[in-house]
């Protein structure tokens, strides 16, 4: 039976600027299947999202009754939860429709049609939440590595600690939101 | 000659003018307290409560900007409950707007940031409120972002003791407060303000800033007021 390290990446209602951060880790990317197995993320082809992972990075902000759904099985199956980046820490850019309500949301995103999709049960898009919020709104979260977005050199701080088996500490020189 | 106080801070003896603040004292003798509605050159309100320390023989923790030495006071400005409290403060004024430091303009220049550094907050515990708050941008060369508003009241009392044109106060109660110019009109047509930008500089988040300002060119120079107090003082 193997030991090493099962290691995910997932984003919920985010821009994806974290997981380009994470790509800006550079020679870091090649060390790391090295230290542990890549068992699912959006930069690779796997349909769900697998059991017994034991770091998952999650990005953005739950967003939609979708990402809770993912949110809440990620949880189930992974030992520690990282909330990845501002909006997954702090609701951040994504939460920003909060203070409107979610039909002015839609509406500005699309116009006269946003009244139809946020009231029809049967329109294909994911319902939005009444409101954008940060994951440990919804579920236990384990780390949390605030940045919009995270650098690739504190993402690798951090990812590199708890494959190791180490706590990240977040001090004042490493923590930076925005 | 003024009278001496002898007091004690973190175990160390230290003597102050009667008169002189807790916070003045330990500044005196280099004893780091946190502080956000403090600014050397105003007056002191207590407002944001950062300051907070123990003093022996009162259970109530007190804010050290306006409390005043005493013979014999024993003080301390760190301990586990004030560091929860300090941090408790910071995730309340975080939640209580909407600080979002990803679209503001003094990101990487803040002080409620600096301050949150400080005490390791890597995240808020309390349900962020989302405020609806107006964005004024009618004055020619300044914005005034509600969102980001901590009410420290320094842009107040800037604009009353150093300009003395009293244009800026805080109406309303509570969460509900908020900064007014003249008698809640837009800043734009307030017609005390003299437009002389001095709330700008010690506006300790992104709150005010002068139009058309990068990023990059958003550090504050608060310590102006230094200068300028120390001048009025000698021609005085």
């Amino acid at each position: 039976m193997s030991t090493r390290k099962r290691f995910a990446t997932i984003w919920l209602g985010g821009c994806t600027g974290c997981h380009m951060s994470f790509l800006d880790m550079d020679e870091k990317l090649l060390e790391l299947p090295a230290l542990a197995d890549i068992v699912y993320s959006p930069l690779m082809d796997v349909k769900t999202f697998p059991r017994e992972v034991d770091i998952c990075l999650v990005e953005g902000a739950v967003n939609t009754e979708s990402d809770l759904r993912m949110l809440r099985s990620v949880r189930e199956s992974s030992v520690s939860l990282v909330s990845f980046g501002d909006c997954a820490v702090a609701g951040n850019i994504t939460a920003m429709r909060n203070t409107g309500g979610k039909k002015a949301a839609l509406q500005s995103g699309f116009g006269s049609m946003g009244e139809a999709l946020a009231v029809g049960d049967d329109n294909p898009l994911p319902q939005l939440l009444a409101q954008a919020s940060p994951l440990h709104q919804y579920v236990a979260v384990d780390y949390f590595l605030p940045g919009c977005p995270p650098s690739a050199e504190l993402i690798w701080y951090v990812i590199n600690e708890l494959l190791h088996d180490r706590q990240p500490v977040l001090d004042r020189e490493k923590l930076r939101y925005g | 000659m003024s009278e001496i106080r002898t007091l004690t801070i973190d175990g160390e003896m230290i003597s102050a003018p009667a008169g002189a603040t807790v916070l003045d004292a330990a500044r005196e003798h280099g004893i780091r307290i946190p502080t956000l509605c403090h600014l050397d050159g105003l007056s002191d309100t207590g407002a944001c409560r950062l300051c907070l320390v123990e003093i022996e023989g009162n259970n109530r923790l007190q804010p050290a900007c306006v409390t005043r030495v005493e013979e014999q006071m024993v003080v301390r400005s760190s301990s586990p409950r004030i560091e929860k409290y300090r941090r408790m403060i910071l995730e309340l004024l975080f939640a209580e707007g909407n600080h979002v430091c990803a679209v503001c303009v003094v990101n990487g220049h803040c002080d409620l940031q600096d301050l949150a550094y400080d005490v390791g907050m890597d995240h808020v515990r309390f349900d962020y409120l989302h405020p609806q708050r107006e964005v004024d941008s009618s004055h020619d060369r300044f914005v005034l972002d509600h969102n980001r508003c901590i009410l420290c009241a320094r842009c107040v009392r800037v604009c009353d003791e150093i300009e003395g044109a009293q244009t800026l106060d805080i109406a309303g109660r509570g969460v509900a407060s908020w900064i007014v110019s003249d008698l809640e009109e837009r800043w734009g047509e307030a017609r005390s303000c003299t437009s002389c930008g001095k709330c700008l500089l010690v506006c300790p988040t992104g709150s005010l800033f002068e139009k058309g300002l990068r990023h990059a060119d958003s550090s504050r120079k608060a310590d102006f007021l230094r200068y300028m107090v120390n001048v009025t003082r000698r021609q005085k």
